[in-house]
């Protein structure tokens, strides 16, 4: 019995650590593409309008504000979401394109950008 | 921080730009009125950049914005368009096969005369720019048609712009279908398009002379007075509507027909705006 225990538990953490360092692998990928959406023209461009604490952020547009600060901006990370998702939700006068309302972002790139967005 | 700080500029001024909309009268044929509206317009912009002359509006970015200014200085000092003034003098003067000519067609010989278009015509029921004048001029005559966004009709454009330099602007809404005309340009203007959801208010009100990316928008007031216009990136010079199907299409909307009933009214409507401005076309941009 008891060796049995121990061999679970020996999986169960195999099996977490496999979890684990999946999921930081998909992160980073997340990441990844989140910036090239929000750098690329043809995607989300938010550069156009966002300046990033981000070294290939080339010659950011300021119709809004710097990304900055996400975390303590957006303790929750649905509402900064929502902001991708809608802006004219939060302010019907913005000019921030409607990116999951208008299909100019899938869902899925809307995950990858909050995910690259919230790390600064 | 210093981030922060330069971005606070621009909120302030997004910020009024949010409050105070420019479109001060209606939205219906009974509660609009133009000649509020382009009172309202020039009022937000002296309040929002009061060290600009009314008149400078119609240099467009480069009245606001100083370092583009002194590129466009440079750029005018040997004007590109100038070529396209001769050409367009030549077309201008060179009779159609049944012997008449452009002359023909407008009032005083079409010299000095950019400042009354587009207006309302009665006769025709619809909003006559100058291009629809030139091609109109051209079919009366048994001639064919140009194309409406650049070469031979721009010049032609350029040279009767050209002959009217500083005149002042006087477009009439004299009757109750022009105000219907109007209010349809003032409606397209203000409507959100395309996939980005953006309207032309977006960027040339509420957005004006701030950074998207590289680019600064200009303000709308005096938007029309230079055209045609020699644009590097085009190489050439283009129309007023080749312009807009520019900025529609970067919205990732579709471009409307050129000289189509959209884009006319719409052009009676920002050309109303800037009624009172000298007519200084061509002009050279960016
Ligand atoms: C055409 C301009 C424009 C584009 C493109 C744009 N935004 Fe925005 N964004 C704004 C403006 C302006 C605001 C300010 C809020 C408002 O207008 O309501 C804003 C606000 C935000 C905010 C909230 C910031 C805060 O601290 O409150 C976030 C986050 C954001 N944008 C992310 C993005 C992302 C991610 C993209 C691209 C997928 C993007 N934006 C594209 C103009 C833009
Ligand atoms: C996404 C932003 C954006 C939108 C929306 C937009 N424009 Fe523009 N527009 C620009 C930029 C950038 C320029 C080039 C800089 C300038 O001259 O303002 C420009 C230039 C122009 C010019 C030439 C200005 C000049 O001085 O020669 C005209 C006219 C114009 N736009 C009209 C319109 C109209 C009409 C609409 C709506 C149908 C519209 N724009 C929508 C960004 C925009």
């Amino acid at each position: 019995m008891r060796k049995n225990i121990r061999i679970k538990h020996a999986l169960l953490g195999l099996l977490l650590a496999g979890a684990t360092t999946l999921a930081s692998a998909s992160d980073a990928e997340q990441i990844a593409k989140g910036k090239s959406l929000f750098m690329n023209k043809k995607k989300g461009n938010c550069i156009a309008c966002h300046m990033i604490n981000d070294p290939d952020a080339n010659l950011p547009g300021m119709q809004g504000p710097p990304i900055v600060a996400m975390q303590a901006r957006f303790p929750d990370i649905n509402i900064l979401r929502a902001q991708i998702w809608d802006a004219t939700v939060r302010n019907p006068n913005t000019i921030m394109p409607p990116f999951g309302r208008h299909w100019i972002l899938s869902e899925d790139e809307i995950d990858a950008v909050v995910a690259y967005i919230y790390q600064y | 921080m210093k981030i922060i700080t330069s971005w606070l500029a621009g909120a302030a001024l997004a910020l009024i730009a949010g409050m105070s909309s420019a479109a001060s009268t209606g939205n219906t044929i009974a509660t609009v009125d133009p000649e509020a509206d382009r009172l309202a317009l020039q009022a937000y912009f002296q309040k929002r950049f009061p060290e600009v002359e009314l008149a400078d509006y119609g240099n467009g970015i480069y009245a606001l914005d100083a370092a583009s200014r002194a590129q466009w200085e440079e750029l005018e000092e040997f004007p590109p368009y100038e070529f396209d003034i001769e050409e367009g003098e030549e077309l201008f003067n060179t009779p159609f096969a049944n012997g008449k000519s452009y002359a023909d067609c407008f009032e005083n010989g079409g010299i000095g005369v950019r400042q009354n278009f587009p207006y309302w015509s009665e006769q025709q029921d619809q909003v006559v720019t100058l291009e629809l004048a030139i091609n109109q001029c051209r079919t009366a005559n048994g001639e064919k048609k140009l194309g409406w966004k650049k070469g031979k009709i721009a010049q032609i454009s350029a040279y009767m712009a050209f002959t009217s330099a500083g005149e002042l602007i006087d477009i009439k809404v004299p009757n109750d279908k022009a105000k219907a005309a109007y209010l349809d340009g003032k409606a397209q203007f203000y409507s959100r398009r395309g996939q980005l959801n953006m309207s032309c208010a977006n960027c040339h009100l509420q957005g004006v002379n701030i950074p998207i990316r590289a680019d600064r928008t200009g303000p709308t007031l005096g938007h029309v007075t230079h055209f045609p216009v020699f644009r590097s990136k085009w190489g050439a010079l283009g129309t007023l509507h080749r312009r807009y199907g520019g900025c529609q299409n970067n919205v990732r909307g579709t471009a409307l027909k050129a000289q189509g009933e959209e884009y006319r009214n719409l052009e009676f409507f920002m050309s109303y705006m800037s009624n009172g401005l000298a007519v200084n076309g061509p002009g050279s941009r960016k």
